[in-house]
């Protein structure tokens, strides 16, 4: 079993990376992008019969405390098989 | 006075902490993060550097360590507490300080000189800077750009917790002197009580005149006005 948790800068946040990667996109010629955001992505094994619930809410408090800043991040938890 | 510098993994800044408040004729001692006690200390400097190799987030882990829960005690019981560069990231993520610092706009590293405006000059951290001056500090960073949201920067105007904001060799709020893009120009802040402060550049580095500037002693000689004050008054 293992935890996703993708996260994101705030829109309000300044995305200098997602901005310079979206002008090396538009100077590759990939057209038709309006925008990119930078962000990480965690992955987390969770040992065998952790029941899924009690994952999400630890795994939802730790994103909130310490695995993003909720001043400047976003982010989106997921459990999976 | 009697400082404490905090040492993580990869602080960097340090011994120049250490020694720049001897220079002022204070004392100061190292506390590792580990420790649980700040000891005697009547103020506590986190410094510079890269705890934690700057995993996950600037400070998000040094925030953690066992030393911070005694440096939020302390500062709830109204101590002086005072981050540079490093130390200043560490205090936003632990919440001691509003907002946050994020990547310089131009994704470089910056190591050059800058000019501070001095917005507040009625705190323990910048009680003796004198007027109208601009103060020249080394900055050496690559996430020193601050942000925070709309209101808390509103609420922060009101209350006067901008300290120190990135200003010309003459004082002026320009986008040209602002190194990384920080909103409003701010350097530095304190919190709501001005009992804990923190800033990107480094008074520790411009506190004796070989190295180029000792501006950076206006920090420290305010905190030290400000922490000699209460324990005079309590001898009379």
């Amino acid at each position: 079993m293992k935890a996703k948790i993708v996260i994101t800068p705030k829109k309000a946040v300044l995305d200098p990376q997602g901005k310079t990667v979206q002008n090396a996109l538009e100077h590759m010629g990939y057209s038709g992008v309006t925008g990119v955001h930078v962000g990480k992505y965690l992955e987390i094994d969770l040992a065998p019969g952790t029941d899924p619930a009690a994952a999400r809410v630890a795994l939802d408090e730790a994103a909130h405390r310490f695995l993003s800043n909720p001043v400047i991040e976003d982010y989106r938890l997921e459990i999976t098989d | 006075m009697h400082f404490v510098v905090l040492q993580f993994p990869a602080s960097n800044c340090d011994q120049d902490c250490l020694h720049a408040v001897r220079v002022l004729g204070h004392t100061s001692e190292f506390v590792w993060h580990k420790d649980t006690s700040l000891g005697a200390a009547d103020a506590v400097i986190v410094p510079g550097g890269f705890s934690y190799g700057d995993y996950l987030r600037c400070g998000a882990i040094a925030r953690f360590s066992p030393v911070m829960q005694a440096v939020q005690q302390f500062a709830a019981n109204g101590g002086l507490v005072l981050g540079i560069c490093n130390g200043f990231q560490i205090l936003c993520e632990a919440g001691l300080l509003p907002g946050a610092l994020v990547r310089n706009r131009d994704l470089q590293f910056h190591c050059e000189q800058v000019f501070l405006k001095t917005v507040n000059h009625e705190t323990p951290f910048t009680a003796a800077t004198p007027a109208d001056v601009p103060l020249r500090m080394p900055i050496a960073h690559g996430e020193g750009c601050y942000f925070a949201d709309d209101a808390t920067l509103e609420q922060m105007r009101a209350r006067r917790q901008i300290l120190w904001q990135y200003c010309s060799m003459t004082g002026e709020l320009t986008d040209d002197s602002n190194p990384n893009g920080s909103l409003q120009n701010i350097a530095g802040v304190a919190n709501e009580r001005f009992n804990v402060a923190g800033l990107m550049p480094h008074p520790d580095r411009a506190s004796e005149s070989i190295l180029g500037s000792t501006d950076g002693r206006w920090i420290f000689e305010s905190m030290i006005r400000a922490g000699i004050r209460p324990a005079a008054a309590q001898a009379a």
